[in-house]
């Protein structure tokens, strides 16, 4: 009895140390597989409906565009195969390419698009913009459609390959026809891939495989423009939220991707003779501070440019990304080397003149109220900024609480327009990506129509009007002009302060990995996987 | 028994009740807004607002409490404000992960533990019972990220035998289930070991000393049998409360864990879900933990009486 029951134990030891070590039965490498972390979780399916990095990239794994923007940033036709404008740049005429079809073998329609642009329109402060200067939608036939204008617009093709969030993806008119308020539940797209629903799970992974049906156009990609050829046959999206863990998955080779390395630990994987780096959003991001503009002592323009003052972009970069290699001083609103970018008028402001910041106090009459300075705590990329403000600022003249709150308290309570005795705030950093705010109308932070505008509510009719002056300027030098005069306006009324462009790039297994394309988004036609 | 089994579900409902108001009035005074983090960076006030009433979140909270109750007592805890899918599936889908690790790390702790208490208490006071407790010492000092970024430096990029993250299903593979909870269980097993270790050693110290052992070795019992069937039977209660409590914790505390080696299971969605304030996620979660406790304390009463017939409920 005591004999059977030890050879008993010894056989369950035996059994579980066999299926513990001993390596699972591995099934065949018949398909390519690439497995990649992102910079977040995919919780939201609706790229329209939210503005969520993260959504914007699946969006562009299963959806195409009319146009989509080449690295110069100019717009190039995607799913359109020419279009024509009238002489009096009323009408715009787009035909579709031949056989586009949706992942479930139907075609692609000018219905389809012509649903896809109001929904898009309805929603994106881009596309809310244009559909104020849309006078109607015309389907020609099942390939042509005409958006008809009510005065000449300058942004329709900018604003149709607007790169960043929202993109106007194009879905199925039935697709297309939910609420603008409403999430979106089905997820058929005509792009490259095709979202594995099924296989979606949120907190573990999301699974794309490689959309038969889809006809790629003949030219190279550049940026989301050109041909998305895929070449593998599957991409999973795993989330791991650990960067030391992402990291150390990167190096013992289990996964072939990490599209936001912690700046940390950038050394240790340098120091991996397999892993490289590949800088896919060349334009960067942006480091902004943002004024409450309802809520004194920043309710004042002489406040606000003291602060403008007490600023240089330096210490903020050198806190935050510490490697020159990474981030860039650019005085420039519209992002250093695009198209509407100018350093005009700045001279005066990034080099913190903490005496001229406290001569501008007392001209605003700064009473000593201290600021209330948000802190995100959280968020490696930010957590640094705030401290810096604080130290700037109060170098400056001012004082300054700085109260800390992780990201979703920050953000629930900027949205906040009471006094700051009752919840509310003065000021808070974050950071853009650079493709969003590459002109006057996309960049959100520029808007001043008072309540109606981004949080920290702006109201500056100037701007205003300088903004629909750019939007339904046609000629790019004067859109040039215009954007200068902008610039200006910001930096005298001061709707937000810019201070630096930081850069990351993905880290990849260069044994395993090739052919990234380079886009404000990561993409992932062009990869290869050996 | 039945009675007594009875008796403790009942009493399991107003604990049930109690931890679902406090849970339901604490979320809605902590800061944060879900509608404005689903609403994303570019947002307007108005778009909030929107999403604000989609979620019926502009409710008064007694109606909003009322709405939730009276559908979790029909068993439906509602739909994740992010993922649009029902609580009940996105729950469902992170139990395996968190039952596996903690069952494997518990199954290991006791298998390394009993014994070691056993020999050191049988040893008390020597060098080999010094070492021992030492350990234990470390066990409980070291944190569960170092030992993890430990284990994953060792096993999984220098020697590479054992995987760095992940989990697989024990439906899909049992060796690739197996070989993937090897290094978080061990991670995990550390702390318990040390816990379970040192409650053994102390209570086998113990009835050591009692006057049924002396008889026991009088009838000339080996030292094995006396320890074993007379000793360590008799420990037993002190030790299942450390082992039930231990079960315990892990169901609802092994976040650090399941980071460290990226295991989708309860602990990172609860975390997930505070971060972003889903609210319904993060209800059903804190009453399953709570169910959770209630039946594990029941199973660690009803494992008294196994091991001493003289507990009747």
């Amino acid at each position: 009895m005591t004999i059977r029951r030890a050879l008993l134990r010894t056989m369950l030891v035996v059994a579980f140390c066999a299926a513990a070590f001993l390596p699972g039965v591995r099934h065949a490498a018949a398909e390519s597989v690439l497995r990649v972390v992102m910079h977040s979780d995919l919780k939201i399916l609706d790229p329209v409906w939210t503005t969520a990095y993260i959504t914007r990239n699946h969006g562009y794994m299963i959806y195409d565009t009319l146009f989509a923007m080449n690295e110069q940033q100019e717009p190039q036709p995607q799913m359109v195969e020419k279009w024509e404008v009238s002489a009096d740049k009323l009408t715009y005429t787009f035909t579709l390419r031949d056989g586009l079809k949706w992942q479930d073998g139907a075609p692609v329609t000018s219905e389809d698009c012509i649903a896809s642009i109001k929904r898009w329109g309805a929603r994106d402060s881009m596309g809310q913009k244009l559909m104020a200067s849309v006078a109607s939608f015309a389907t020609v036939d099942t390939k042509t459609f005409k958006l008809i204008l009510k005065e000449p617009y300058g942004l329709v093709l900018l604003s149709l390959a607007k790169p960043s969030s929202n993109v106007p993806f194009i879905m199925p008119k039935r697709v297309a026809e939910t609420s603008p308020s409403e999430q979106i539940s089905d997820t058929t797209g005509s792009g490259p891939f095709i979202f594995k629903r099924d296989e979606w799970k949120p907190g573990e992974k999301a699974v794309y495989i490689k959309n038969p049906n889809y006809k790629p156009r003949s030219e190279k990609p550049s940026w989301a423009s050109g041909g998305k050829v895929v070449n593998v046959d599957r991409v999973e999206w795993l989330a791991i939220p650990d960067a030391q863990t992402a990291v150390n998955a990167l190096i013992a080779g289990e996964i072939d991707m990490v599209e936001d390395p912690s700046l940390d630990l950038l050394p240790v994987l340098r120091s991996d003779a397999n892993v490289d780096f590949f800088d896919y959003n060349t334009l960067g991001n942006q480091f902004v501070f943002r004024f409450n503009w309802t809520q004194p002592p920043f309710d004042k323009q002489k406040i606000r440019q003291a602060a403008f003052a007490a600023f240089n972009q330096e210490d903020f970069l050198q806190a935050v990304i510490g490697d020159p290699k990474f981030y860039k001083q650019c005085a420039a609103l519209f992002i250093c080397g695009t198209t509407f970018a100018t350093e005009k008028g700045t001279s005066p402001y990034f080099h913190s003149d903490f005496a001229l910041s406290k001569k501008l106090l007392q001209e605003g009459g700064y009473d000593g109220t201290p600021i209330l300075l948000m802190h995100s705590t959280d968020l490696q990329v930010l957590t640094n900024l705030a401290p810096v403000a604080k130290s700037l600022l109060e170098r400056g003249g001012f004082k300054v609480n700085m109260v800390d709150m992780d990201w979703q308290s920050l953000v629930a309570r900027r949205a906040k327009k009471v006094p700051v005795s009752e919840g509310g705030w003065n000021a808070f950093m974050t950071s853009w990506v650079a493709a969003d705010i590459l002109n006057p109308v996309s960049a959100s932070f520029l808007a001043a129509n008072c309540d109606a505008a981004n949080i920290g509510w702006p109201c500056d009719t100037e701007m205003e009007n300088l903004r629909s002056a750019f939007a339904h300027e046609t000629d790019v030098a004067k859109q040039k002009e215009i954007a200068e005069k902008v610039q200006l306006r910001a930096l005298e009324v001061g709707t937000h302060v810019w201070v630096g462009q930081w850069y990351k790039p993905l880290a990849y297994r260069k044994d395993k990995v090739s052919g990234w394309v380079a886009s404000p988004a990561p993409l992932f036609w062009g990869v290869t996987k050996r | 028994m039945f009675t007594f089994i009875a008796q403790r579900l009942i009493s399991a409902v107003p604990v049930l009740a109690t931890v679902a108001v406090v849970v339901f009035l604490m979320l809605r005074l902590t800061p944060g807004d879900p509608a404005a983090v689903i609403a994303g960076e570019t947002a307007t006030a108005e778009q909030v607002a929107e999403i604000r009433n989609k979620l019926g979140l502009d409710q008064p909270i007694v109606q909003q409490f009322f709405i939730w109750a009276g559908r979790g007592l029909k068993g439906d805890f509602g739909e994740s404000f992010f993922f649009k899918k029902p609580v009940s599936e996105l729950i469902s889908q992170r139990i395996e992960p968190t039952l596996s690790l903690t069952l494997v790390t518990i199954v290991l702790a006791v298998l390394i533990a009993v014994p070691l208490g056993v020999l050191a208490a049988q040893h008390a006071g020597s060098l080999l019972d010094r070492c021992l407790m030492g350990f234990s010492v470390i066990g409980f000092s070291v944190p569960v990220f170092v030992i993890g970024y430990l284990l994953i430096y060792i096993f999984a990029i220098k020697i590479n035998v054992l995987p760095v993250q992940g989990y697989r299903r024990i439906g899909e593979n049992f060796g690739d289930w197996a070989i993937h909870l090897v290094l978080p269980s061990l991670t995990l097993a550390v702390i318990y070991v040390a816990l379970i270790a040192r409650m053994t050693r102390a209570s086998v110290i113990e009835v050591l000393t009692e006057d049924y052992i002396r008889t026991a070795r009088a009838k000339g019992l080996t030292r094995r049998v006396i320890l074993i069937r007379h000793a360590l039977k008799n420990a037993a209660i002190p030790i299942v409360t450390v082992i039930g409590l231990g079960i315990a914790l892990l169901i609802g505390g092994v976040v650090v864990t399941e980071s460290v080696y990226n295991i989708p299971g309860l602990g990172r969605l609860t975390v997930d879900a505070v971060l972003a304030r889903d609210y319904p996620v993060i209800q059903a979660i804190i009453l399953l933990f709570s169910f959770a406790y209630v039946l594990i304390n029941l199973l660690i009463d009803l494992a008294y009486s196994f091991f001493d017939p003289r507990i009747r409920y």
